[in-house]
């Protein structure tokens, strides 16, 4: 690849670049104005769940004909359910997490000019841009978006006569998602085709950071399963509208018997968990990176059982294929084959222990330094831990009878992979935020900004698990039919308060990003004392992003308070002194 | 109240906008960078992880404490086993929370930055990941051993004196149903259901009823179609161009197949199909009987045109479309209900006569206390899930697929109220399973009664034949 600059139009640079850090920039911004619309979602359903009929002024301003008089329509509460979850995990945690940092650190970190190719990579963040744009267009049409759930089980997704939502606003769902799959597959393919082709003189496998090798792994889940997400979607759209009937069978629906028979609901719930359970751990897999990498950086310390690490992300990465079915246990699977998804469901918990033991010795005798990225980064720990354990209860078949799609459910995926995911996602843009924008962001806001998000973070989702336990399945729009749930109504206005402090706290990042890029202190070039690549090019982004010749790399990546030198960190590309052995 | 908000919202901006400034005020005179963290604020941190943590221990002593059992006692077998695997599952995972937790909020305060010390180089020790691998492994195996053993029980197959129940789930409410004196369930199909018989059994009179709905609602559309200005004067085009072209006789019934409604054709209902062959028929006496024929209907469509008023339409031609399309549709409805065919049980029980002592029931459903329920779950429309908290109870119902799940029930609804000191106390199954606008509001009173409250309650119930007749006869 050329070094030559050549003079740039604007919408060459900034619109339709090829440079993987103005993409992942891209990604970024768009994944940021998303979240934000998917949490302002959640602040007005909470409103209805808190204070289930009451007339809200906010809610008459922005929710137009879903908010006549104040209170949330019944339909436009599902709907922003719906949208809320398909935003956050999309877009947000895919896309957004995905997309920024893999593209960002990808090259960087394993010491290449720019992804295998920057055209693909154009056309991922391009698809992915339609595809957000359709999402949120879905809101608008009559009928109004999607509402059967973030999971679109047929047949209320399949038949417009189900629910408002199921018409036209399904349609567009089903596209942005297929849209959204092929930006997907572009990325994936690219980050694994670089991965694996453009390492450095010397970035053995094993000298990779923790980082990339989660990146890998998530960039293969998501090639091997949401393929299949697309064939479900396909199948889908067929049933609406050409009358086939593979999801369907013995329907009578608005006084209709409907000509539809041999297929099978069962049938769409197995497609969409073969991409959605792997799709937590596309979620999850890069947050858990980015914090590895964070952690030792700060605790000063390697992190601990490299290869242990990088085995436990293969394994997780693996029986994420085969515990697709822990969804559907009570759908009337064969029990037998309920069983056997108890099983390997429950063996994910042993690499998962590993990753949190791992992660706790890192910081034992570590010197923390305490910068935001590395509070979100030990949030994530704790919320991995919290989050996963409470999946120990959910894997068991017999007591998923009893909470099954209960607060319960949505307390566990919530904490374990929407808080874990989310803080490692703010702690790469505080950690690498230098690296993107030649900037500090301000350290003050960030803590403020950290200790809110945890607070409320576990304020929302901690109690939600009593209120599950009582009983209270999700998306109701209103508890107050069982005089059984009236438990739960102080619960859930302290869980609503604690979701409109989460979402106050989230304008501290929104200000201080958007003001940092502009104004932030100038960084320098390596800020954090780092070892591995992306810290040895320089602050002002260029193309092919080494001046000279590419650098070349002698030990792993964690070199930190290596008792054989007296330095405190040694980067990636200092070879090794004498008689000193590698790690 | 908007303006509030909005003096809210512009408040908090600048309060940001003024911390940022003051942090940055700050840094610039002290001349400190982002990334150095102080002394003061590290030890503020570490000082606040404890502080964090020792607040969250104290909620979750509270929420244990007042939130840990809002739902009562289990009310059946299988619950109570569910309820002991749980408590089991439930120490062991607060146990390591609150283990994994304090160490972690531990070492942020212990290992909080300082100057003065060097991280230790500890990159990796074996026999301590063994340990950390096998342990974890054991309790797993513990887990999953006891879990699968009460699952096992849980979906073992009923015995085979249980009460068979079926619930029937649709948008937005559920029905009961329990076995006549024959001890089956009469066969229900999807196609057979109406106003009167809501879980489609069948039965020769609901035959009959639905054919004659069938038949209601197509001639309804038939006779809009026929009224419907577009069509007629197409139709009246048609004729006329076909006798202008004075035509041979091929060209001239080709002009009529055209015209002629596609709905009869589609249609397929005997009477009007004869309706046209009888057309056909008149071929033998030629042109003139045909041209007759066409002159009779042009003057039938102007006096419609002419004197149809009120009853003319003006519709798009979408609209025309999809009520075409609805014929089609309740045409082939037609043809699934005339395929579904007699036949015998075991035990030689006719299938057009097994529904007929049925008990459908709606509202409340009673079970006997201390017997073994089978229910079987069917649905009509979308997935619901049918959920009995109180039993620890839940199985979807999947339209085309049966469900079943079984229980016994142990404590009867009086003996719950008097345990919850609640008199107004009641079981209740809920759909957990979203299902559209009212999906909140989905339930049905469960009523556990003694044996003999049970059966008395059962015979109270009219049978299915029995309470479809009055709506016969009026």
């Amino acid at each position: 690849m050329a070094n030559a600059h050549h003079k740039e139009s604007f919408i060459s640079k900034y619109v339709f670049s090829q440079d993987h850090k103005m993409i992942s920039k891209q990604f970024l911004l768009t994944a940021i104005f998303m979240g934000l619309v998917a949490m302002m979602m959640s602040v007005f359903f909470r409103l209805q769940i808190g204070w289930p009929g009451e007339s809200f002024a906010l809610i008459e301003t922005f929710m137009g004909k879903w908010g006549e008089g104040g209170v949330l329509d019944r339909n436009g509460y599902m709907a922003l359910v719906t949208i809320h979850g398909t935003i956050m995990v999309f877009f947000v945690l895919t896309g957004g997490l995905s997309g920024t940092f893999s593209n960002l650190l990808i090259p960087l970190q394993i010491g290449a000019r720019d992804m295998a190719s920057g055209f693909l990579n154009m056309l991922s963040y391009w698809f992915f841009f339609i595809s957000s744009v359709i999402m949120l267009f879905s809101l608008f049409v009559e009928g109004g978006a999607a509402s059967g759930g973030w999971t679109i089980y047929p047949p209320l997704s399949a038949l417009p006569q189900a629910m408002p939502g199921s018409g036209m606003g399904m349609t567009l769902w089903l596209v942005a998602m297929t849209i959204f799959v092929v930006s997907s597959l572009l990325g994936s393919l690219n980050y694994i085709v670089t991965i694996m082709n453009l390492r450095t003189k010397g970035m053995k496998m094993f000298r990779l950071p923790l980082t990339m090798w989660a990146f890998l792994v998530t960039a293969i889940l998501g090639v091997l399963s949401f393929p299949v997400l697309v064939s479900a979607v396909v199948l889908m759209l067929m049933d609406r509208s050409m009358g086939t009937a593979f999801y369907l069978s013995d329907i009578f629906i608005s006084g209709e018997a409907l000509d539809v028979t041999g297929g099978s609901p069962i049938l769409f719930q197995h497609l969409f968990w073969f991409l959605g359970h792997p799709e937590v751990y596309i979620v999850i897999l890069p947050a858990l990176g980015i914090s590895s990498e964070i952690l030792s950086t700060n605790a000063r310390k390697p992190i601990f059982g490299y290869r242990a690490m990088v085995g436990s992300i293969i394994a997780i990465g693996f029986l994420s294929f085969i515990v697709w079915a822990h969804h559907m246990y009570i759908t009337g699977m064969n029990p037998f084959l309920g069983s056997v998804f108890v099983f390997t469901t429950l063996l994910i918990a042993i690499p998962s222990a590993v990753k949190a033991f791992n992660y706790l010795t890192t910081l034992w005798r570590g010197n923390l330094r305490f910068t935001p990225g590395m509070l979100f980064s030990i949030g994530l720990v704790s919320t991995f831990v919290t989050g996963g354990l409470t999946g120990i209860v959910l894997a068991d078949s017999a007591l998923d009878v009893m909470v099954h799609d209960t607060y319960f459910v949505v307390a566990h995926f919530h904490i374990v992979m929407g808080l874990s995911a989310i803080f490692g996602m703010f702690a790469g843009v505080y950690h690498w935020f230098p690296k993107m924008y030649g900037r500090m962001m301000n350290t003050k806001l960030g803590y403020v900004h950290f200790w809110l998000t945890l607070v409320s973070g576990y304020g929302v989702f901690f109690p939600m698990h009593f209120v599950g336990l009582a009983g209270a399945p999700r998306r109701y729009y209103d508890n107050s039919a069982f005089s059984f749930l009236d438990g739960t109504t102080d619960l859930n206005i302290v869980i609503s308060m604690f979701a409109f402090l989460g979402a106050i706290g989230q304008f501290f990042f929104f200000f201080n990003f958007f003001r940092s890029i502009f104004r932030g202190q100038k960084a320098v070039q390596n800020p954090w004392k780092s070892t591995t690549l992306e810290w040895t090019t320089p602050v002002e982004h260029m193309h092919g992003n080494w001046p000279g010749a590419l650098p070349e790399v002698y030990r792993w990546p964690y070199d930190y308070s290596n008792p054989e030198h007296d330095v405190d960190f040694v980067p990636q590309n200092v070879p090794l002194i004498d008689g000193e052995t590698e790690h | 109240m908007n303006f509030l908000i909005l003096l809210v919202v512009i408040v908090g901006i600048i309060a940001i906008a003024q911390l940022a400034k003051v942090s940055d005020l700050s840094a610039s005179l002290s001349g400190r960078r982002e990334e150095d963290i102080s002394q003061a604020d590290t030890r503020l941190i570490g000082g606040l992880f404890m502080v964090f943590w020792a607040a969250f221990l104290v909620a979750t002593v509270y929420l244990y404490t007042q939130f840990g059992s809002m739902l009562p006692q289990a009310a059946s077998l299988h619950g109570a086993d569910i309820d002991a695997l749980f408590t089991f599952n439930w120490w062991i995972i607060t146990i390591v929370f609150v283990l994994l937790n304090s160490l972690l909020f531990y070492f942020c305060w212990k290992y909080a930055y300082d100057p003065t010390r060097k991280a230790s180089f500890f990159a990796h020790d074996n026999r301590l990941e063994l340990i950390w691998t096998v342990i974890p492994s054991i309790v797993l195996a513990v887990i999953i051993i006891y879990g699968l053993r009460t699952w096992a029980a849980l979906t073992d197959a009923a015995s085979d004196d249980a009460l068979r129940v079926e619930l029937y789930s649709k948008q937005f409410d559920w029905t009961a149903r329990y076995v006549g004196a024959d001890g089956e369930f009469g066969q229900a199909n999807y196609n057979f259901v109406t106003s009167s018989n809501p879980l489609g059994i069948i039965t020769e009179d609901g035959r009959s009823e639905v054919l004659a709905t069938i038949q209601e609602k197509a001639d309804k559309i038939e006779l809009s179609l026929g009224h419907e200005i577009g069509l007629l004067q197409a139709e009246r085009a048609s004729l006329a161009a076909s006798i202008a072209s004075e035509g041979h006789g091929d060209h001239g019934h080709h002009a009529h197949d055209d015209h002629g409604h596609d709905a009869h054709d589609d249609h397929g209902h005997d009477d009007h199909a004869d309706h046209g062959h009888a057309d056909h028929s008149e071929d033998a006496h030629g042109e003139n009987a045909w041209e007759e024929l066409a002159n009779h209907r042009i003057a039938e469509i102007d006096h419609l045109l002419a004197e149809g008023g009120d009853d003319l339409l003006v519709w798009t031609e979408a609209k025309i479309e999809a009520q075409q399309d609805k014929l089609h549709r309740l045409s082939r409805h037609r043809q699934r209900v005339m395929a579904v065919q007699g036949f015998d049980f075991e035990g030689a029980l006719n299938a057009w006569e097994t529904g007929k002592d049925d008990h459908v029931v709606k509202g409340e459903f009673h079970l006997p206390v201390g017997r073994e329920v089978e229910f079987v779950f069917r649905s009509r429309d979308v997935i619901h899930s049918a959920y009995m908290p109180h039993f620890r109870a839940q199985m979807n119902t999947v339209p085309g697929v049966p469900t079943r799940f079984k229980m016994t029930p142990t404590i009867t609804t009086d003996s719950m109220r008097t345990i919850l000191n609640d008199p107004e106390f009641n079981y209740v199954l809920l759909c957990n399973k979203i299902c559209g606008a009212a999906h909140f509001n989905m339930k049905m009173d469960v009523v556990v009664d003694s044996e003999a409250g049970y059966e008395a309650w059962l015979n109270d119930q009219e049978t299915f034949v029995s309470a479809e007749e009055p709506d016969m006869q009026n």
